[in-house]
């Protein structure tokens, strides 16, 4: 037990060395006070373990996993940093994840895990408050199967219930840039390549466990902040309705509003998409719904798919296979896949081979196009013929990414910037600094944003929403405006997953919240020195960026963005180059 | 009024382990190192959740495998824990059918469900209700 005065035994760092097989644990206290843990001592940490030029898929680039203060502390504090060298884009990697594992590595008595180096065979760790133990995974390595190697973890391993078990598939064992982790089977450390990391340290799983409990100088403060903050979260209808249709409730207003990037933007919404929407999802496939550990949201939908078997009458089988906004983007609208069935059934494909849908989707859309137009033959895809609503083909596509069985699909396996670089077709190749694009076509604010995100995602700025309120509030595109609006949402969202709380929590959590939070905690901050932490912890992020060469100035923009209007009018280059400039210039400071 | 929690419908549980939380809560402290009620996933999360709790049986095992009387049976079902009689030998734990015993490792004692109701005031979805025994 600790006494919870700032950061209790947060500030240990577990150092665990694949290659020597040891581990050590060190005390930081000033990752977790100063930057409050998450990605602020995520960030740190990559700093000063990553050294520059480091090529991530070799022994040198770190796994850094990241909790914060307010993990196990407070409710929708659920999520885990992890913080890398990226092998998709060659720079900053940071991909967040739920599940159990913040519960469990603050629990386990960490702030955060630091792994360094190579297993010379394959590997598993555990780790708990005594410490870390490495264990074989020869046994694990090569199933096709990413669910069943949860499912033999789960027996063989303790702690039930207080545990994460973070795995990687075959696509993080071969490598390919934009491999997942997943954790508790639904939850991903998506973005990015995460996985590819792991799989190049011969790492194929996680699993961490602990049980810890932690005092405070004021329980009674803390009790009556806890409780009000509870209430908050069950009244809230926004969370009513992510519980209700989770992520998915923004189908189809999205598409209403000519927001939904289909056919691989070609469109900027998709016929065929009530039957992928929240609602019709809801009906006819939920299944179950669960939650990450310490969240009375519980957004996670869980889709029953009952499918016979081919050659055995009366034979069938139910897979759990989970659907959100995001993946219906990529591989559903993105692919303009009409059945439910075959948006599920390519889904399940992509989790158990442990790819990232996103990048999936855009890859394979970018695939498809490339196709129609005839820069790609059937005979580079090895017999293989993409068409726009054919699931069949596309799973089918997908295993062969895996396999990386000719040139083509290893070449896609790279990621849409490699694929478009080599066989041409830039224009509609859908990537941001190497990251292929996320599912919102708002306006020119949301791209602007996925590039000058640290991660190239829409959670970093949120663009996306900026667009909304402009065009609900007829503000103009600016790009001065739209550059200090990504800016300050960026910032104080390093805030948000520094501490790490849910995004989704991210209204209940304001700054004055989690200033009241903190000093239950013994910390001392207001308002305005929070978001002077948030911006500089982004600074430092990209600080790091730019130290790994990447430049804002030189990015790449895709033709497509600019054909395909949105509801903001359509974009120009011009436009996106003059809010580059302005960011620049904000984050230089 | 003597009470025990009662577990109303485990299908509607999400696994978001609020109860937990709320259990470790009761001595103002944040965690689960001291919770008397454990939420796992019956075989993995896409088969729903095990609710394990103490469940007030009117004849406990766990009272009876007790070498030095230190778990009393309560009037209406359960036990009583008293502290200073335990010798921490963990049998009770090991003699609980339901697995509803825990440990508290600081302690070195087991968690043993105390039927306050606690819990049951901060699951969402209705899975735990406190009722009345006797
Ligand atoms: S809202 Fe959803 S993603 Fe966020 S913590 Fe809750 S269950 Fe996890
Ligand atoms: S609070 Fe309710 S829904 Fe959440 S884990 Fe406990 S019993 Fe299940």
């Amino acid at each position: 037990m600790t006494d919870m005065e700032y950061a209790g035994d947060l500030s240990r760092v577990i150092y665990i060395d694949l290659g020597r097989r040891v581990y050590w644990v060190e005390e930081k206290p000033e990752l977790f006070t100063e930057g409050f843990g998450g990605a602020g001592a995520g960030i740190r940490l990559l700093v000063e373990e990553c050294p520059q030029g480091t090529d991530p898929l070799s022994p040198k680039n770190p796994v850094i996993l990241a909790v914060g203060l307010m993990n196990g502390i407070f409710p929708l504090a659920s999520k885990t940093v992890a913080m890398f060298k990226s092998p998709l884009t060659g720079n900053l990697g940071e991909s967040h994840a739920g599940g159990r594992s913040s519960i469990a590595i603050r629990m386990a008595g960490y702030g955060a895990i630091v792994v360094r180096g190579r297993s010379e065979t394959p590997v598993y760790l555990t780790i708990d408050e005594n410490g870390a133990k490495f264990k074989d995974a020869s046994a694990l390595w090569g199933m096709n199967s990413a669910s069943t190697v949860g499912r033999i973890l789960r027996e063989v391993e303790p702690g039930a219930g207080i545990r994460t078990i973070m795995r990687i598939g075959k696509a993080g064992e071969k490598l390919i840039p934009y491999a997942y982790v997943t954790t508790e089977t639904y939850r991903h450390f998506g973005r990015l390549g995460l996985g590819a990391v792991f799989g190049s340290k011969n790492l194929k799983a996680i699993v961490v466990s602990g049980k810890k409990s932690f005092k405070f100088r004021s329980p009674k403060s803390y009790r009556t902040l806890y409780e009000e903050l509870f209430k908050t979260f069950c009244k809230s209808p926004l969370m009513r309705k992510y519980h209700e249709l989770g992520t998915p409730m923004n189908v189809l207003p999205l598409n209403m509003t000519g927001s939904l990037p289909s056919r691989n933007l070609q469109s900027n919404s998709f016929a065929g998409v009530q039957e992928l929407s929240g609602e019709n999802m809801a009906e006819k496939y939920l299944g179950r719904r669960t939650a990450c550990a310490h969240c009375p949201v519980s957004c996670i939908h869980i889709a029953a798919l009952r499918e016979p078997y081919e050659n055995e009458p009366y034979f069938y089988k139910t897979k759990m296979i989970s659907y959100d906004y995001e993946p219906i983007y990529a591989l559903g609208a993105m692919l303009e896949l009409k059945s439910p069935e075959g948006y599920l059934r390519l889904m399940d494909t992509v989790e158990e081979l442990g790819l990232d849908a996103m990048s999936t989707g855009v890859v394979l859309a970018w695939a498809t196009e490339a196709m129609e137009k005839g820069i790609i033959k059937e005979s580079d895809a090895g017999g293989i013929s993409l068409k726009w609503g054919d699931h069949e083909t596309y799973i089918k596509a997908v295993k062969r990414i895996v396999a990386m069985d000719n040139e083509f699909f290893q070449a896609l396996a790279k990621g849409v910037r490699h694929a478009s670089s080599k066989y041409g077709g830039e224009d509609f190749a859908l990537e941001f600094g190497g990251n292929e694009m996320p599912g919102y076509h708002t306006g020119p604010v949301a791209h602007l944003g996925y590039m000058t995100g640290a991660r190239h995602s829409h959670l970093d700025g949120a663009g996306y929403s900026i667009d909304q309120k402009m065009y609900k509030e007829g503000i103009k595109y600016s790009p001065d405006y739209a550059a200090r609006e990504l800016f300050e949402e960026e910032a104080w969202r390093q805030i948000l997953s520094s501490l790490v709380v849910c995004y989704f929590a991210r209204g209940v959590y304001t700054p004055e919240t989690v200033s009241r939070c903190l000093k239950t905690l013994g910390l001392e901050r207001d308002q305005e020195e929070l978001k002077e932490v948030g911006r500089a912890v982004l600074r430092k992020k990209y600080a790091f960026k730019f130290r790994e060469g990447f430049s804002l100035m030189e990015m790449r923009i895709p033709k497509r963005i600019c054909e395909t209007p949105t509801p903001m009018g359509t974009i120009t280059e011009e436009m996106i180059r003059a809010g580059l400039e302005e960011f620049e210039k904000l984050v230089k400071q | 009024m003597v009470k025990r929690l009662s577990v109303v419908d485990v299908d509607l549980c999400v696994g978001c382990q609020s109860c937990m939380f709320a259990c470790n809560r009761r001595f103002g402290e944040a965690g689960l190192g001291r919770a008397a009620i454990h939420i796992q996933s019956a075989g993995g999360i896409e088969r729903g959740f095990v609710v394990r709790v103490c469940r007030a049986c009117p004849d406990p095992p766990c009272s009876r495998v007790c070498p030095t009387g230190a778990l009393t049976r309560r009037g209406g079902g359960g036990v009583l824990l008293n502290y200073a009689k335990c010798i921490a030998c963990g049998n009770c734990m090991r003699g609980c059918t339901l697995g509803a015993i825990f440990w508290d490792a600081e302690l070195d004692k087991p968690t043993v469900c105390v039927y306050c109701g606690y819990c049951a005031g901060f699951c969402p979805y209705g899975v735990i209700r406190i009722e009345e025994v006797a």
